[in-house]
Parts: structure tokens; C-alpha cells; sequence
């Protein structure tokens, strides 16, 4: 069931806090070159998860395997192929952003000073990299906080909240750096957010959790497509509203118009419907829903932060 | 292993809290110069002579003018008598005790820095070496490498060590070199009583001998660094127990300044021999002056430092490779 295009496995995980169980058994597995999307709101257990996935949280039941090692059986191996981002890039500020790779360079083995050139200019900090970070901008601290992750050439790349705090352009080109370092250089990358649009954007796959329980895995199109919705712009409304009731759902109203589930076969003979009911129709329009409506329909209305 | 204490060393040297300790004795060693230079002044100026005999004579006077007058405690006498006995007998063997000279200068500062200042330097240094880590979050980056935690730990605290050598020995250069420059820095060989010990209200007498200067200082400045590294190993378990540098500091600050005044009034609650913080002051068992507690000796209470010592680093370590890091 392990292919070598499997990177990362988690097989039942689960972790207890006094007699409260805040993980309940989560299992998924991460291939080479995907980003995949971990999305919650705050409380669902998306950063106990990640803590857990890089060592900093023992789990109380469950295995991880990276890259084919177990975490707790082979630490120092598995560890290895991960880099990682929790939470805030927090680095020493007293020291300067080359000295901080220095850092935690010396802490792996065989890291040549010339990797620490490479990731400096990957993540284009090279006019700064010898300030203090105190001085740095919160982006350029993310930068640096990535050239922290790929200093060791991880096989797996775990970042929590990695556009938190930054600025549209930066924001942009995070997300670009991210499909680059999937698509071109083969890693996976692991993702929280609770900016919905950013996974959209983001990610291939997307798991979404609530109250310490992957409740969906899959493609961000399947899940989106699976949602889709006609936006109908009629008038009388009520005399529309009365007869695609029973045609087909009403998943809501909005400034003038209904909006329905959709089915591609049925659509045009709902629309003759209303036409010879002397309803005015001015605007027919499918919309896929935002990742945002999905996830409030899956989790019943939980709200996100 | 060699790297990651490389890695703590540059921390503790990047927060320049080495060199802030440095400034601090220098200030302190000058001023206490100058105060030691004002009293010899002082002294000579009331005597009119700068003969040692005549100095010492006239403390033995003073000493027991204070013994005859009423009103002092059973306690203040006890100690005053045995002070007494020891002064006769520096004058007895013609042994100046306190010749000036920087290494005299050195021993006493050591004497009365040893149960509250050096302490206090070592918890400039050891109380942020984990919590800052965690306060500041970069821990997470620190046990997320392929090093197991208890080498992380270790690193840090043999990190500690290297830093408390530092202190001790910046400690002995500065105050040599100030204090030199005044009294000259002369005195190395200059002979020490040593081997009192206190049994009772007697003072025994019968192990005492002279060693060279440099041997006395070598001895106190060994016990000193001990003293330091149980201090250090304390600060480094509250460190580990604590996010807040704040709060280890005050707790350790507390602890140390109950035992500067628990020594003064716990002769008779024996059992609080027991607490580390009256057992610091083991330079007094060389220069011969009573402990706190009959019973006291200089074996019992490298022992109790040892203990509490070896307890806080097995808390540390358990503590620090079991936690979940959130």
C-alpha cells in the first residue's frame, strides 16, 4: 500500500489530553509533488496534528511514518525529511539571518556552507541576509523562516499559517513559491490555513477537520464542483421561488435572486418551466462555491476563527 | 556534540550577557577597592602606625571590649569568642591576615561574593538558556532537527558550564588587576592559616596549618565554581520547568536571599541544614568562621549541594525529553 511516491502516512493518530481525546483518529497519506490543504477552524486540532506529524507533540496512539521511517522508532532519520514552519517563523532576533542558518546548519550533518548560499538566494533574501533579523519585516522573516525549512533538502515541507501576516504581493508570491517547490522540485507540502481562499488557490488536495476528525479528504475541484450552484435572476421571485421547489432544492436568497442546486441535464427544462409560467427570466449563472460555504454545509454551520 | 554547544556558546555570547557581567564585577571590584583602601586608611590614620602587630592588636581589643560590654546575644558572643581565638593566634605566630596585596584582595572578595553575588551572575546566565527558547518560540525550530532532546539539553547545560568558568575566571583576573593597581599585586606566597574547624563554642586548633596564598585562593575559588554550578543547575531546572525568565529569576532570587537570612536565625532549626541555601557560604569552612548550624561541616554540605544538584538535573532532563511542545 506504501508506493514510493508515498511520503508521508499517518495511520490512526490520536492524542488524549487528561481523559479528553483533542485527536480522534486520524489516518491519511501525502504522495511526492502535491500540496495538500489542512483546513479547520480554530480548535479542530489542525496544529496539534502538525506538532505531532514534526516530533514536537508525542501522540498517545497512532503511527507517522516519514518517507518510509517511523517518527518515534527512527527519530533523528525521519525527522530529516521534514522541514518545517510552526506557527510564527520565530528565529533569534540578536543574531543576523545568516548566522541563524549557521545555526541550525551545525544542528544536521553535512550541510555545506554552500547550501546555505543556495537557500538564501531561493527564497531572495541575499541584500538582507547578513542584517539582524530584529530588523527584519514579518515577510522577510517567512522568507527566512523557509530557508530555515529547505536548509536540510527536505522530501516533505510542513507549514502552518505560511501566508499569516503577509501583504497581497507577498501572499502571491508564497503561494507561488509553493506550487513551484511541489511542481518543480518533487516536495510535498503540507499546508494549515483558515484563509479558505489561500488552499483554494493553493492546494491539489485538501483535508478538512473538525473537532479532532478529518470529516473529507479529496481534490479541491471535487469538492468545489460537487457544490456547484445556479444563481437565478427572475422576476416575480416568489412565483419562481413556488416552482423550482419542486424541481429542486432552494439552497438560499440573495439580492434579487434565488439560488438552486444544480443539475446540467435538468437545467434547461426548469428554465422552459418558468418561462411559460410568464416569469421573467434575465440571468441564468452557475457558481462554484467558495471553499468557505463547503465548509460551513460539512460542519453544520461551525464557524471558522 | 561539539557544534551544538558551539551553537549555545554563540547565544549566550550574542545576548553579550558575558560581557555585561564582566562590566558588573569591574564596577563592583572598583568600588570595593576603594572602600578597602579607605579602611586601611582609616585604621592607620587611628593607630598612626601602619604596623600590622599593632592593627591586629587593637582588633583583639576592640573584639573583646565588645565581649565585656552586656547586651550582645549568647550567639554574637559564641562567635565573637572563637574570632578572638583566631586573632591571638595569627598574632601569636606572627602571621599578618590581612596583608594587603590583590590576591588578599581576591580572597576576600571571593569570601563575600560567594553566597549571593556570584550566584546572582550565574543566574544572569543560566535563567534564559531553555526559557527563552520557549518564550520565544524557537524551540520548535530546535527539536524539530535530527538531534535526539536530551543532546539539545546537555549541549545547553555543558553550555552553562563553560559560561560559569568564564564568570569565575573573569571574576579572579578582574579583581586581581583592579585591586593590583592599588595594593600592589604582591602576596601570592604569603602564608594562610587554614584547617579550623568549629566544634561547639571551641574552636579547634589542632589541624591548623599554613598553606601559600595561591593554594588558599585555588581552593576557594574551587569551591566557589562549585557553589556555581549547583546554583547554575538549580536556575537550569526552573529554566526548563518555566516559559517566563522573569519568574525563574525572581524564585531563584527568593531562594537565595531566604538563605542569606535563614543563616543568621536557624541555629536552632537544625533540620534546615537541609536547604541548599544555607549551606553556599563554603569558604567559611577554610577561613575557619562558625556555621549557621552546629553540626555543619564542609563534607555535609558539598553533600546537600550535590543532591539538590543532581535532582534538578534529573528533573531537567526527564522533564524536558517527555514534554509535548505547544
Amino acid at each position: 500500500m506504501t508506493n514510493e511516491n508515498t511520503t508521508l502516512v499517518v495511520k490512526d493518530l490520536r492524542k488524549k489530553i487528561g481523559k479528553k481525546e483533542i485527536i480522534k483518529g486520524l489516518s491519511f497519506e501525502l504522495k511526492k509533488g502535491e500540496v495538500f490543504g489542512f483546513l479547520g477552524p480554530n480548535g479542530a486540532g489542525k496544529t496539534t496534528t502538525i506538532r505531532m506529524l514534526v516530533g514536537l507533540i508525542k501522540p498517545t496512539s497512532g503511527q507517522i511514518l516519514l518517507c518510509g521511517y517511523d517518527l518515534h522508532k527512527e527519530f533523528s532519520k525521519s525527522i530529516r525529511q521534514i522541514g518545517c514552519i510552526v506557527e510564527n517563523p520565530e528565529l533569534y532576533p540578536y543574531l543576523s539571518g545568516w548566522e541563524n542558518l549557521e545555526h541550525f546548519a551545525r544542528m544536521v550533518p553535512d550541510i555545506p556552507k554552500q547550501r546555505i548560499s543556495e537557500v538564501v538566494e531561493l527564497v531572495g533574501l541575499q541584500n538582507r541576509i547578513h542584517d539582524r533579523v530584529s530588523t527584519y519585516s514579518l515577510g522577510m522573516r517567512q522568507r527566512l523562516g523557509i530557508a530555515q525549512a529547505l536548509l536540510g533538502k527536505p522530501k516533505i515541507l510542513i507549514l502552518d499559517e505560511p501566508t499569516n501576516g503577509l501583504d497581497p504581493v507577498g501572499i502571491r508570491e508564497m503561494r507561488e513559491f509553493i506550487r513551484y517547490l511541489a511542481e518543480k522540485e518533487g516536495l510535498t507540502v503540507l499546508v494549515s490555513s483558515h484563509l479558505l481562499s489561500e488552499i483554494q488557490l493553493m492546494c491539489d488536495r485538501v483535508a478538512i477537520m473538525s473537532k479532532g476528525k478529518i470529516i473529507r479528504i479529496d481534490t479541491v475541484e471535487h469538492l468545489l464542483s460537487e457544490q456547484e450552484r445556479v444563481v437565478w435572476k427572475v422576476d416575480p421571485i416568489e412565483k419562481a421561488r413556488a416552482l423550482l421547489e419542486k424541481e429542486t432544492v432552494i439552497a438560499g436568497e440573495k439580492d434579487g435572486t434565488l439560488i438552486t442546486h444544480y443539475d446540467a441535464e435538468k437545467l434547461p427544462l426548469w428554465n422552459e418551466k418558468l418561462v411559460k409560467a410568464g416569469i421573467k427570466v434575465s440571468e441564468i449563472r452557475t457558481k462554484l462555491p467558495t471553499l468557505e460555504d463547503l465548509f460551513i454545509e460539512l460542519t453544520g454551520g461551525e464557524t471558522i476563527d | 556534540m561539539i557544534n551544538l554547544i558551539h551553537n549555545e556558546m554563540i547565544k549566550i555570547v550574542r545576548k553579550k550577557r558575558l560581557l555585561i557581567i564582566a562590566a558588573i564585577i569591574a564596577v563592583l571590584v572598583a568600588l570595593f577597592t576603594y572602600a578597602q583602601l579607605k579602611r586601611v586608611q582609616s585604621i592607620q590614620e587611628r593607630l598612626g602606625t601602619t604596623d600590622w602587630r599593632s592593627q591586629l592588636q587593637q582588633q583583639i581589643i576592640d573584639t573583646q571590649n565588645r565581649l565585656n560590654s552586656s547586651g550582645i546575644s549568647e550567639e554574637w558572643r559564641k562567635f565573637l569568642q572563637i574570632r578572638l581565638r583566631q586573632q591571638q593566634y595569627y598574632l601569636d605566630h606572627n602571621i599578618n591576615p590581612s596583608a594587603p596585596g590583590a590576591p588578599t584582595f581576591m580572597r576576600m572578595f571571593v569570601e563575600n561574593s560567594i553566597d549571593l553575588f556570584i550566584p546572582l551572575m550565574v543566574m544572569v546566565i543560566s535563567a534564559d538558556l531553555v526559557s527563552s527558547e520557549a518564550s520565544g518560540g524557537t524551540i520548535k525550530l530546535l527539536l524539530t532537527r535530527p538531534v535526539k532532546r536530551w543532546r539539545i539539553l546537555l549541549s545547553k547545560y555543558l553550555a552553562m558550564i563553560l559560561a560559569v568558568s568564564f564568570i569565575l575566571l573573569s571574576l579572579g583576573v578582574i579583581s586581581y588587576l583592579i585591586s593590583g593597581i592599588v595594593f600592589g599585586f604582591g602576596g601570592w606566597t604569603l602564608p594562610l592559616l587554614t584547617g579550623f574547624s568549629v566544634q561547639g563554642e571551641e574552636l579547634d586548633t589542632s589541624n591548623v596549618h599554613l598553606i601559600p596564598q595561591w593554594k588558599y585562593l585555588l581552593m576557594e575559588f574551587g569551591l566557589a565554581w562549585f557553589v556555581s554550578i549547583v546554583v547554575g543547575t538549580l536556575t537550569f531546572m526552573l529554566s526548563v520547568l518555566m516559559r517566563s525568565t522573569a519568574a525563574v529569576m525572581g524564585i531563584m532570587l527568593a531562594a537565595l536571599i531566604s538563605g542569606a537570612i535563614l543563616s543568621s536565625m536557624v541555629s536552632s532549626w537544625e533540620s534546615a541544614k537541609y536547604l541548599f541555601m544555607v549551606n553556599l557560604r563554603l569558604t567559611d569552612y577554610v577561613s575557619g568562621m562558625a556555621p549557621p548550624i552546629d553540626g555543619m561541616t564542609l563534607g555535609f554540605s558539598m553533600t546537600v549541594l550535590t543532591v539538590w544538584g543532581l535532582a534538578a538535573l534529573i528533573i531537567s532532563f526527564l522533564v524536558f525529553t517527555r514534554r509535548d511542545v505547544y
